[in-house]
């Protein structure tokens, strides 16, 4: 009833009726087709140098990254960024099959929950489905081993990027998602550096609502 | 709920002249918004291009938008969700209300959402009994404060140091008195803190929607603080609160709109968090609402549709037409007198509370045209607002409201400092004007203009003179 009210006050406006099924058609040939328009050539690099671009856009956007060799390197890159910002060695960490594989008894020390976050974690890893060079972004779909509320919640969000995940322009790892996920999951985040708020006299402080440090620890597997 | 003051704007500009705390925050603020997103936009040679591209996919969008938001529901539907069509404010009011009270909502929480300033939704969930909370750090403050935001991507744009701390002294009644909140950083952890556990508690949240997306259901937000993300992920139920004209067809046109937004709003490349959400949580999963509504809102946007005013349906809140504006510098939001300030609010707001109204509103410019050329999908503000002038003329207006008008203009071409920067920033606007050669007569007001004699004459060669020689030259 309201939605005719309302879909027919659009259609006056348009000076028509309902579209002819040929016209609908050809949108519909559109929304499936999703054709991409100017890609930005910032991006358009050798893979080494997206790798790059995206390590400076994310350190420019107030995040850091570690750059590790291979997946056994990940507990020791984890323990040490800990250490060095002097934070705990306890953490909530997605059930994400690659994160489950890293030999974590390298670092005993280290204390895991596996799960989604609560609200007294201060620490958190997730595992990012992509990364997008142009502009340092990390895109992290929801999914059960990979829950939202560890990229917000905790005070310092630590995301394990494979380099082979990581992708030029945002177009590309929307082919990637809708590739290997085949459909939207219920949501995406797309996080480009830490929390910040610049609502106070217009000057930037870092760490709002959500996290204050995003440490990004990449792995060189794309050989 | 505040009521609109637009009808007195000359008033409110009057007073917003004299008040020192709003000028020293536009003085300190402005600049850098024009800086940043000049930084931002240089460092993307594709930008023009790119404006281009997102003029042509909104007007795509309009022109096909019944398909696009039956297209748009469908998938809402297939995800979990529902859509709640609801061609005014008060039927957006009551849909929401329904859902809230459905689930036996106490508190709520909420994202940054200019519609739901529009349609004044905190108000009528107060008088309901339902608690709503503002998240976003400069809302937040506009709630304690109990006023109207300033600025549309920045609501706290006319406070200092000092009102801050003030209201949250006011506020938060059991804070020690030795608590320090002198420093910006102590008043961001305290309103982390305080709000972290209204997110917990909270059983619906409210978030705005920059885009909806008809190819998956999905709607997005763009926030820094992370506040939106925080609301709609943790209470049970989210509404998202949307009007019409968001709705695009694809993921790609609307990655092509956010390679605009965030350089022409913050000059950020890309803002902090931009987020799609498509339904309720999925099996398996650990976190997400169980309940996703779109509460999505006409409220004079179709009867746009078909007129001149039909352009500023592109508009995607980015706010760098106000950033940019001299008279919205000089004078900040308030004056406009309702939600949507600045040259974008003055095509607006006509529009949705009426000429008789806001009619006063497309005078407030000083026709330098910077507005439209900053504008990231090219919405021809200045012409839309003579557009506005004009439909006052055909309605007859008095000479009493003819001199207010006129008033008002030379209100602002008088003040030397608006003239300047009007002037400096005015050779694209000559370019603009020019173009338009021989309309010189039929711009409305420029007969009185010209026999202003109560008018002091601006010094130097100012951006009438130029615009009158370049008139009889035939050059820009
Ligand atoms: S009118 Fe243009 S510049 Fe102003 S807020 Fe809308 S999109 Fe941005």
């Amino acid at each position: 009833m309201s939605k005719d009210i309302l879909l027919n006050a659009v259609r006056r406006g348009l000076k028509r009726g309902p579209l002819p099924e040929d016209r609908k058609a050809m949108l519909r040939g559109r929304l499936a087709l999703h054709p991409r328009h100017t890609i930005p050539a910032r991006s358009r690099l050798p893979h080494a140098g997206q790798v790059d671009l995206f390590v400076r856009n994310v350190e420019k956007e107030f995040g850091s990254v570690v750059r590790v060799a291979d997946w056994n390197a990940v507990p020791d890159a984890i323990a040490d960024y800990l250490s060095a910002q002097n934070l705990p060695s306890r953490f909530a960490m997605a059930p994400h099959p690659e994160l489950q594989a890293i030999p974590w008894s390298n670092r005993p020390m280290l204390e895991i929950r596996v799960g989604r976050a609560e609200a007294t974690d201060a620490v958190a890893v997730t595992q990012a489905f992509a990364a997008i060079a142009e502009t340092g972004t990390l895109m992290l779909p929801s999914a059960p081993e990979r829950p939202t509320t560890l990229n917000l919640l905790a005070d310092t969000a630590i995301v394990v990027l494979r380099a082979s995940n990581l992708v030029g322009a945002y177009e590309e790892a929307w082919d990637k998602l809708r590739a290997e996920l085949g459909g939207m999951p219920r949501n995406v985040m797309l996080v480009t550096g830490p929390s910040r708020s610049a609502d106070i006299e217009q000057t930037l402080e870092l760490g709002a609502h959500g996290p204050r440090n995003l440490h990004v620890i990449l792995v060189e597997d794309a050989g | 709920m505040h009521v609109a003051t637009s009808p007195a704007f000359k008033e409110n500009a009057h007073k917003a002249l004299a008040d020192a705390g709003l000028q020293k925050a536009l003085a300190r603020s402005g600049p850098s918004f024009i800086a940043r997103r000049a930084s931002a936009v240089a460092g993307l040679p594709e930008f023009e291009e790119l404006r281009n591209i997102a003029r042509d996919i909104k007007n795509h969008a309009i022109e096909n938008l019944d398909f696009y938001l039956e297209e748009y529901e469908a998938k809402v539907i297939a995800a979990g969700g529902q859509v709640h069509w609801c061609p005014d404010a008060d039927a957006a009011r009551a849909a929401v209300l329904a859902i809230c009270q459905r689930v036996g909502a106490r508190t709520v929480t909420k994202g940054k959402s200019m519609i739901g300033e529009e349609i004044a939704i905190n108000a009528h969930l107060e008088r309901h009994g339902i608690v709503p909370i503002e998240t976003d750090l400069g809302e937040y403050i506009i709630q304690l404060r109990d006023e109207l935001p300033s600025h549309i991507i920045a609501p706290a744009f006319h406070l200092n140091m000092e009102d801050w701390e003030e209201a949250f002294r006011k506020h938060h009644t059991d804070l020690p008195a030795d608590r320090s909140l002198a420093e910006r950083r102590d008043i961001l952890i305290e309103a982390r803190t305080r709000l972290r556990s209204k997110f917990l508690a909270a059983d619906v949240g409210i978030t705005g929607a920059n885009f909806l997306i008809a190819e998956t259901g999905s709607s997005v937000i763009v926030t820094n603080e992370g506040n939106g993300d925080l609301t709609q992920t943790l209470p049970r139920v989210h509404i998202v609160l949307a009007s019409i004209e968001k709705c695009v067809p694809t993921i790609e046109d609307t990655t092509s709109l956010l390679r605009l937004l965030a350089r022409s709003a913050t000059g950020q490349d890309f803002s902090v968090y931009t987020t799609f959400s498509t339904g309720v949580r999925r099996p398996g999963d650990l976190d997400g609402p169980d309940e996703y509504h779109v509460v999505l809102i006409d409220n004079g946007r179709s009867a746009m549709i078909g007129t001149e005013f039909q352009e500023m349906l592109r508009c995607i809140r980015c706010a760098a037409c106000m950033n940019h504006c001299p008279v919205y510098g000089a004078v900040g939001g308030h004056a406009y007198g309702w939600v949507y300030p600045g040259p974008m609010g003055s095509v607006l707001t006509p529009g949705l509370l009426g000429v008789d109204k806001a009619g006063h509103l497309p005078n407030a410019s000083t026709f330098c045209g910077k507005c439209e050329s900053v504008c990231p999908v090219k919405i021809p503000l200045p012409k839309l607002m003579r557009h506005w002038r004009e439909r006052e003329f055909e309605r007859h207006l008095s000479p009493t409201a003819y001199r207010t008008n006129l008033g008002l203009w030379a209100f602002f071409a008088r003040r030397p400092s608006l003239y300047r920067l009007a002037t400096r920033i005015g050779a694209k606007a000559l370019a603009l004007l020019g173009r338009k050669r021989g309309r010189l007569a039929s711009l409305p007001f420029a007969a009185g203009w010209t026999e202003g004699r109560d008018l002091p004459t601006p010094e130097g060669d100012t951006f009438f003179a130029r615009y009158a020689r370049a008139q009889r030259d035939g050059t820009h």
